[in-house]
């Protein structure tokens, strides 16, 4: 097809400039859009450029987004997980539970997080296990995890977290640096390596783009879906200790809803949701749009269903428009021909 | 002479960086059979896919009974009468035989509503015709292969179209199973119908059809009467030399037995397979398309658990539950569907070479980048690759090409054993020899091999020894010293000495 | 094979009278005739959007959407309604299926034309439809007294025995029965499930149909926007949230595969019945219906396991013995 003709040569390890594939990248296009909604932002409202509106406005997308870092891991091996949110409502839930009995802090992030990893296992034996596609499984143990939580609380609302506790979701590590965005930036840097750097990405990448094929490549595929789930499970229990010890308070519709925007996020930042595709740096930048957005249409007092519009149109956009745009140069290609 | 009943005239096809059709023409005649030959990658799919709609010609027309037609949908192109039967039986599983047959077709009853009585009945009369003996009312899946395609030629039969395709419709039939396909074919002669026949096998070439029209490189290089011709002409106009393919000289070195499958049975899929393969050996697998052999080789490989038997290797009993298992004790596969298992498309070939080799090509779990440069370098130069980077991706290469970073991320791994399914399937001819060239090196080079070919020169030019199945059994295992092509294909159709002497 | 599927259907509705067995062992009343009608009324709306949801997922699709599209249709026939009592309910009623359709059609142009991942496509429209139902009422809540009575009865007006909302339900799952069995449409649903590559060559166009797959379900969804606004006889932005879950439930539970290509009218049917004998047995043996939530998931996880079952491939079928005749 493409084969020249040249016999026995060295090939190339590359022909693009790494450089040029940067510039033309879809994170690059992330990156103009986070600028011009920051921008728009300090002009639509004189109150957004202040350290503290600016550091309000990271508590917008940390948790959501560290859940998105492991969502992304996931979509692009080709799996999904729906339950994420419930995962939170789940694991806030036994936190408050294990208040009653007197856990103390590390305590309560133990349980959390362990929660979380156990439900994300649960999830992965299924999907990997029993073979059961994602999206089916996540939709029931969506129902399921949060069903538990409604279950043990009912309509009342455990209260009363220590104040060593809130810090996880209040407290500031120097000037107006938040623990959330410290460790979040910490997770993305990690997520980063692993995706990118590591002999594990690489497998992820592969079974996203056909995980048939890496599977007769001899990649466990099963088993590397399963730590993936699991690792979903982990950063929602880490989400869930962030919101609980930000929100003092625990009741079983908690993170309503989180799933699709951690969802939008990880697809937001070029991640395809048919697998095989994507970077943490792009779910990194979406995170920020994201925060930026919602943030400044509430200083312009727009109500949060509203901007729940404009994060679905986004959603949609984000993907169409290149679609579009490939379908209009195609059409203009053939007609100059 | 009558009038054709199709004419293809100019037909031109062009793929991004490849020439599929170039300027194509094609008649065919209401009542005869015209044989459309040519070597894999000659245009014929592309060709077919033409008449039927799926693709649009870049140039060229296509008139039915004289009239100029275009074939934008599928369903225009069975509107004017043009059907086919597919290599692969294109079907629906989940469905029931009846409406595999009359699915797009059914008949309706006044109120516009599909009469699924009376489609069972016609379904019936239609597979009772052919003496299938299929229940129409089951459901597909439950049918071995033959008999799906059986439920096909009824499909073709019920749409009552001007012109039958058949792509190599004998494929993965028994001989008995042929000889009534003979007998269909026939009967859509006598009713008028036109044939377009597209078969590897001259025997039934030269049995039933009464032109013949040959493709090469996406061209026609030839057309005419087939009891005009002789055998060798279409040979020559196939490969565009008279050479029969030349494979490698070698003197077989064979050591000791190095794996040995003992007594091998699947619920499905094949029973009690006994075979050994040893150091410095080619042990070739023949049989029909569909008899088995793919699936024993991915159970040796670990993707399927076979149900009793046991496997050895190097003196030790094995038990690979995974491919990742086999390739850890030295067995590794190059499957026959290249696109689906074995190429990551979207991924550079260097990626696709290094990915079962990671571990020796990262430092404690970090990749190492220059390392898996060096490793594809090495091996896919060894194969004489033909691409721009190593960063290409792998579905922008040709099949032989394919095929080579696929046996490249195979060699890395320094195996004991490599099967390989179908090595040159659908791969050009210089691919071919290369691979040929290719595997004799590894054997001297004291590997073992196990080759499954449908292809008889393949298998006898380059197999020590060769196993034959037939359904999911082995029939016999021969020497290759002075075997006859006949033999095998006797043996592996299941047609008694006797009965053919 | 064809006996199994039928033992999907019939198992499942054994798991349902087992179910009211059991009920009624403790509550006699439970098992009462007129008891049982109210379950079926009570489930007819879930019935009519797990056929529409049936259709797009057998074409291996999803429609996320359905729930938004309901309290979209359901906001503006109920905003139309206040502003106009005397328009006739036929007529709103064919608004909400055309709105609905139209919104469901979106959904399917983007699918068809743009390729994009249906669950993309429905996940954003999600949002974004729920989005609109605040835009267009300001947040506020059309309540019982700006409804005209004819608006509210209508659907509880009682013909042969049964409130016309549930011969709603029986009418619609006839004529999905009628479409699923007896016209190409629904037979070409199936085939593209079942084998997309095929169906193309049997001249089917898989966009198109895909197309109208989401077209068929927003129209249920916009029906069943007016009979909800009219049943519980309130309008917000909140109204059926979180629903499109219970409707996939449903789908799943009544053994359609999320992979396409399987799944019976009969089976929807009875999966919308089971999950609304659950919500109704629950007050009656005392468990809180805070219990619904995990019963109606644990009932997804076990439906899926045992479909997976009943699909699991055996694998080629080579040997002579194994194959069927």
């Amino acid at each position: 097809m493409t084969d020249t003709t040249a016999t026995p040569r060295r090939l190339p390890n590359r022909l693009d400039s790494p450089f040029k594939a940067t510039v033309l990248s879809w994170e690059s296009l992330l990156v103009l859009v986070a600028i011009a909604i920051f921008i728009l932002n300090s002009l639509a409202s004189p109150y957004f450029l202040n350290e503290w509106s600016l550091s309000d406005m990271t508590f917008n997308f940390t948790e959501k987004a560290l859940i998105a870092l492991a969502m992304a891991l996931l979509i692009i091996s080709g799996e999904i997980d729906l339950s994420v949110a419930a995962i939170i409502a789940l694991a806030s839930t036994l936190m408050g539970w294990a208040l009653q009995f007197g856990a103390d802090t590390p305590a309560l992030v133990a349980i959390g997080i362990g929660t979380g990893i156990l439900c994300g296992a649960f999830n992965g034996f299924l999907v990997t296990g029993l073979k059961l596609p994602s999206i089916v499984v996540t939709i029931g143990t969506m129902s399921l995890f949060r069903g538990i939580s409604f279950i043990i609380l009912g309509d009342q609302s455990f209260k009363g977290y220590p104040a060593s506790f809130s810090w996880f979701g209040q407290g500031y590590v120097y000037w107006v640096i938040s623990f959330e965005l410290v460790l979040f930036l910490v997770c993305a840097a990690v997520y980063f390596v692993l995706l990118q750097r590591t002999n594990f990405g690489r497998r992820v990448y592969a079974i996203g783009n056909n995980d048939v094929a890496a599977e007769f490549s001899g990649v466990r595929v099963a088993r590397t879906k399963f730590i993936l789930f699991c690792l979903t499970g982990l950063m929602s229990g880490m989400a869930a200790v962030l919101l609980t010890a930000r929100l003092g308070s625990t009741r079983p519709s908690i993170a309503e809803g989180w799933e699709l925007e951690a969802i939008t996020m990880v697809v937001l930042g070029g991640v395809s949701i048919l697998g095989g595709a994507g970077s943490i740096v792009g779910v990194v930048l979406a995170a920020l749009i994201m925060g930026l957005v919602t943030f400044g249409l509430g200083l312009l007092n727009v109500p949060g269903i509203v901007m729940s519009i404009f994060i679905g149109a986004l959603l949609i956009m984000v993907i169409a428009l290149p679609i579009l745009f490939r379908m209009w140069r195609q059409r203009s290609s053939v007609r100059s021909a | 002479m009558t009038e054709p009943i199709l004419t293809l005239s100019g037909i031109s096809k062009s793929f991004p960086g490849v020439r599929a059709l170039n300027d194509v023409s094609l008649e065919l005649y209401p009542g005869e059979v015209t044989a459309l030959i040519g070597e894999n990658g000659a245009g014929k799919s592309t060709l077919v896919k033409t008449m039927t709609g799926i693709y649009q010609p870049d140039a060229g027309e296509i008139r039915v009974a004289g009239k100029i037609v275009t074939l934008p949908t599928a369903h225009s192109a069975s509107a004017v009468g043009i059907t086919a039967i597919h290599q692969e039986t294109v079907l629906f599983d989940e469905m029931t035989v009846a409406e595999n047959i009359y699915l797009g077709h059914a008949p309706r009853n006044r109120f516009g509503m599909i009469d699924w009585r009376k489609m069972r009945a016609e379904a019936r009369a239609t597979l009772d015709a052919m003496a299938a003996g299929i229940d129409p009312d089951i459901k597909l899946r439950e049918l071995g292969i033959a008999k799906k395609h059986l439920v096909a030629v009824a499909r073709a039969l019920s749409i009552d179209a001007a012109v039958v395709i058949m792509d190599e419709p004998t494929a993965a039939l028994s001989q008995k199973e042929i000889e009534e396909l003979y007998v269909l074919i026939e009967l859509l002669k006598q009713d008028g119908k036109a044939i377009l026949f597209i078969s590897h096998k001259f025997d039934e070439i030269y049995r039933i059809a009464d032109r013949f029209i040959v493709f090469r490189d996406g061209e026609q290089v030839g057309k005419g009467m087939i009891k005009n011709t002789t055998q060798s002409q279409i040979v020559q106009m196939m490969v565009g030399r008279a050479v029969d393919h030349i494979f490698p000289e070698r003197t077989a070195t064979i050591g000791e037995t190095v794996l040995e499958a003992n007594g091998l049975s699947h619920p499905t899929e094949f029973e009690d397979i006994s075979f050994a393969v040893s150091k410095g050996e080619i042990l070739g697998f023949y049989g029909l398309v569909g008899a088995g052999r793919s699936e024993v080789m991915q159970a040796v490989f670990g993707m399927t658990q076979p149900s009793s038997g046991s496997l050895v290797l190097n003196g030790q009993i094995i038990s690979p539950k995974s491919a990742a298992d086999a390739v850890e004790a030295g067995i590794v596969y190059v499957p026959e569907e290249r696109g689906k298992q074995g190429v990551i498309t979207g991924e550079p070939i260097f990626k696709n070479v290094s990915l079962p080799s990671l571990r020796k090509t990262s430092k404690s779990g970090f990749l190492r980048m220059a390392e898996e440069y060096a490793l594809a370098r090495t091996y896919t130069e060894r194969l004489d690759l033909r691409a721009s980077s190593l960063s290409q991706d792998v579905s922008t290469l040709s099949g032989g090409n394919q095929q080579k970073v696929v046996i490249a991320k195979w060699l890395a791994t320094l195996p004991k054993v490599i099967i390989l399914d179908e090595p040159t399937k659908g791969i050009d001819i210089g691919s071919k020899a290369a691979v040929h060239q290719f595997m004799s090196e590894l054997v001297a080079e004291g590997l073992s091999v196990i080759m499954v070919s449908s292809e008889l020169p393949e298998v006898l030019g380059m197999s020590d020894r060769i196993v034959v199945m037939r359904e999911g059994r082995i029939v016999d295992t021969l020497e290759n010293n002075g075997l006859q092509p006949e033999t095998l294909v006797r043996l592996a159709a299941g047609i008694a000495e006797e009965q053919a002497a | 094979m064809k006996a199994l599927t039928k033992h999907r259907e019939i198992w499942l509705g054994l798991a349902i009278l087992l179910l009211l067995v059991i009920v009624t062992a403790r509550f006699p009343r439970f098992a009462q005739p007129q008891n049982l009608l109210t379950i079926f009324n009570d489930t007819s709306i879930l019935m009519m959007l797990a056929l529409g949801q049936m259709v797009v997922i057998l074409t291996r699709s999803i429609d996320l959407s359905m729930a938004a599209n309901l309290a979209l249709t359901g906001m503006i026939v109920a905003m139309t309604n206040a502003a106009f009592p005397g328009a006739p309910i036929p007529l709103l009623m064919a608004m909400c299926v055309v709105i609905g359709a139209g919104l469901g059609a979106f959904n399917g142009v983007l699918v068809w034309k743009l390729s994009i991942p249906p669950i993309v496509v429905t996940l954003g429209t999600l949002t974004i439809y729920r989005g609109l139902v605040f835009v267009i009422s300001n947040g506020a809540w059309v309540n019982a007294a700006q409804m005209s009575p004819d608006f509210i009865n209508l659907q509880r007006m009682v013909f042969l025995g049964l409130p016309l909302l549930s011969w709603f339900a029986i009418v619609v799952a006839l004529l999905f029965w009628l479409m699923m069995t007896r016209t190409p449409l629904g037979r070409s649903f199936y085939a593209i499930g079942v084998n997309p590559t095929a169906s193309v060559y049997t001249g089917i166009d898989v966009g198109r149909t895909k197309f109208m797959a989401f077209t068929i379900a927003g129209a249920m969804a916009g029906l069943c926007g007016y009979l909800w606004v009219s049943r519980y006889v309130i309008a917000s932005t909140e109204v059926a949230s979180g629903y499109e879950l219970t409707i996939i439930a449903a789908c799943v539970i009544g053994g359609v595969s999320i992979a396409g290509g399987i799944g019976t009218v009969t089976g929807v049917l009875l999966g919308a019945l089971f999950l609304g004998v659950i919500n109704n047995a629950l007050p009656v043996i005392n468990i809180s219906p805070f219990w619904q939530m995990a019963i109606s998931g644990s009932a997804i996880l076990l439906a899926v396991v045992l479909n997976a079952r009943g699909e699991q491939r055996k694998g080629r079928i080579i040997l002579k013995k194994a194959e069927a005749v």
